[in-house]
């Protein structure tokens, strides 16, 4: 199971493909729900707090519009734990999106220097495109090292002791 | 106050997504200080595609073309807005552009009133305060600022920073005036007021109407018990245009104060776009009051040797008061002469105003200077060169406030 990293990062397709083939997407709704859940002063409507555009100093000088370095603070954790990414270039608005281009471009150059897998497609105009691109995007994720984490190990080891157990 | 006016404003939000900056908090902050309420128009998500075709101005970030889109949702009355307050992240370029126009679609196609605003994550709710309380002054107060004539026996007074300045008129004509360093806020007003009233003959009681406006508007609007008390933007941008006489169309009006400037960008005697500062006290009339008092020159004194200077004699290094000053007084010691040095201290003052603060604002003719620094001749002067159009500056253009005021109180006369 690899951490893949989806851009754009809120689309829900790419996320489900991802899991479909048994990896873990990286998405800006898991960053969302952690913020609209957790515990902390009420900062409607997402929860981001003037301390957010701090947060993302660590990915981009003060000289970045606060709105990137915000949308930062949430996507910059992400990149750090990539550990392969797929990038869908041109996609249209329903597909996916973040709003800011800045944002986009950034993230993209971080995703691209980190040296790790990626896949970068274009979205499809065509049925023909589309059945290329799902195939391309499928035999990525195929590609990718598919062992199970430490707490899955842990757990088959655990249910395993217990078959031995009773018998 | 009248139902109308303190009924709830509803300002729809046209933004790149100021939530993502940490400040959507202070904007509902400030909204609900002036009644307001903000809502953000619905579109089809499809129309973020393709509306930067639609509007002709194709750009990349998905939230500028919502904003776009939103834009056209009001305009066309799919939403339902009272006002539009339209704000992108300061430093972005590609922000500034879809502000800028974004503004200017809805002008031309609405009688929407609309204000622009560029934040950081620094935006507080004091900031945004003045801004849509002019937002939502023009919302409910619209058949005032049409108000091109002033009737009956007015008062306004303007409270500011620096100095307080009272006017009495009568019958569209000033016959008394006030004007005295600001002290303390409330004994500055009563002897500018009493001044005024003394050259004007007339009695307090007399007054049909009063005005406050300026830093200390509430104070003694609440004192004088003021049927109007209204922040400087909409009233010094009425005052400027009825000054000037420039009451149609559009205008630029800059309004160096002692302490603060604002350039403004009016419509018919509307405000629309503007930005204020507290930039930085080198570009305010403290800095001309500074090199005055460092040439040994009264201050009324100085725009006359300004006009005879040469500003591109003396190199300042910096714009600030301290080390501004400090060149100034460097090249006085190299030899310049004082009439170049107070042409350089004008120079200096408004270049910054130009690379501050005309920076987000249409400058369209005419260009009307206010305020008091505007009576020191060599700033007018310095900024006609600067920005190559002719300054227009106003008889009584340092009582634009207080005259601002007794015309838009006169409106309270006939109700």
């Amino acid at each position: 199971m690899v951490k893949v990293f989806i851009y754009p990062i809120n689309s829900l397709i790419l996320a489900d493909l991802v899991e479909r083939f048994g990896h873990k997407p990286l998405t800006m709704m898991s960053q969302i729900r952690e913020k609209v859940t957790s515990l902390s002063l009420d900062s409607p409507p997402i929860n981001i707090t003037p301390e957010d555009p701090k947060l993302g100093l660590k990915y981009a000088a003060i000289e970045v519009p606060a709105g990137v370095r915000g949308r930062m603070a949430l996507i910059g954790p992400l990149i750090e734990q990539t550990e392969a990414a797929i990038i869908v270039e041109n996609p249209p608005t329903d597909f996916g999106c973040v709003g800011c281009n800045r944002t986009n471009e950034l993230t993209k150059y971080l995703i691209r220097s980190k040296g790790v897998p990626v896949l970068e497609v274009k979205y499809p105009d065509s049925d023909e495109e589309a059945r290329d691109f799902v195939n391309k995007i499928a035999a990525f994720l195929e590609s990718l090292p598919k062992e199970k984490t430490e707490t899955e190990e842990k757990a088959k080891e655990e249910e395993s002791a217990e078959k031995e157990d009773k018998e | 106050m009248s139902a109308e006016e303190s009924s709830l404003v509803k300002i729809a939000l046209v933004s790149c997504g100021s939530e993502y900056a940490g400040v959507q908090p202070e904007f509902e902050e400030a909204a609900a200080k002036v009644n307001a309420k903000f809502i953000y128009p619905e579109i089809d998500v499809a129309f973020v595609d393709t509306i930067g075709r639609d509007f002709g101005l194709e750009v990349a970030s998905g939230d500028l073309r919502l904003m776009m889109a939103r834009a056209k949702a009001v305009v066309e009355g799919i939403t339902n807005a009272d006002g539009v307050f339209i704000t992108t992240c300061f430093r972005c370029a590609e922000g500034a552009i879809v502000r800028n126009e974004v503004r200017r679609y809805i002008h031309e196609h609405s009688n929407i009133p609309v204000i622009s605003y560029s934040f950081t994550e620094s935006t507080s709710a004091g900031t945004l305060l003045t801004r849509l309380e002019a937002l939502t002054t023009i919302v409910r107060r619209r058949h005032l600022l049409t108000r091109e004539i002033q009737t009956g026996l007015t008062a306004g007074i303007d409270s500011g920073s620096t100095t307080t300045k009272a006017v009495i008129m009568r019958d569209n004509k000033i016959i008394g005036k006030g004007w005295v360093p600001t002290t303390k806020v409330l004994e500055s007003a009563e002897e500018a007021y009493s001044i005024a009233l003394k050259e004007a003959g007339v009695s307090r009681e007399e007054i049909q109407a009063l005005g406050t406006t300026g830093y200390g508007r509430f104070l003694i609007g609440n004192s004088f018990k003021a049927q109007l008390i209204q922040e400087e933007i909409t009233v010094n941008s009425k005052g400027a245009v009825y000054l000037a006489d420039k009451q149609k169309g559009n205008a630029t009006v800059i309004d160096i104060g002692g302490m603060d400037n604002k350039a403004i960008s009016v419509q018919d005697g509307i405000p629309g776009m503007f930005t204020m500062g507290g930039i930085c006290a080198g570009a305010s009339g403290r800095f001309f009051e500074m090199i005055a008092k460092r040439l040994g020159v009264d201050i009324t004194e100085l725009g006359d040797l300004a006009v005879k200077g040469m500003h591109e004699n003396v190199s300042m290094n910096s714009y600030c008061i301290v080390f501004g000053t400090q060149s100034l007084v460097n090249s006085l010691a190299k030899g310049a002469t004082p009439e170049d040095v107070a042409a350089a201290a004008c120079y200096s003052v408004v270049e910054q105003i130009y690379e501050q603060q005309l920076q987000e604002v249409d400058v369209k003719e005419p260009l009307i200077l206010v305020g008091g620094s505007s009576l020191i001749a060599g700033v007018p002067k310095a900024l006609g060169e600067l920005l190559k159009i002719d300054v227009l500056v106003p008889e009584n253009s340092h009582l634009i406030g207080a005259v601002g005021a007794a015309l838009l109180v006169s409106g309270f006369v006939e109700e």
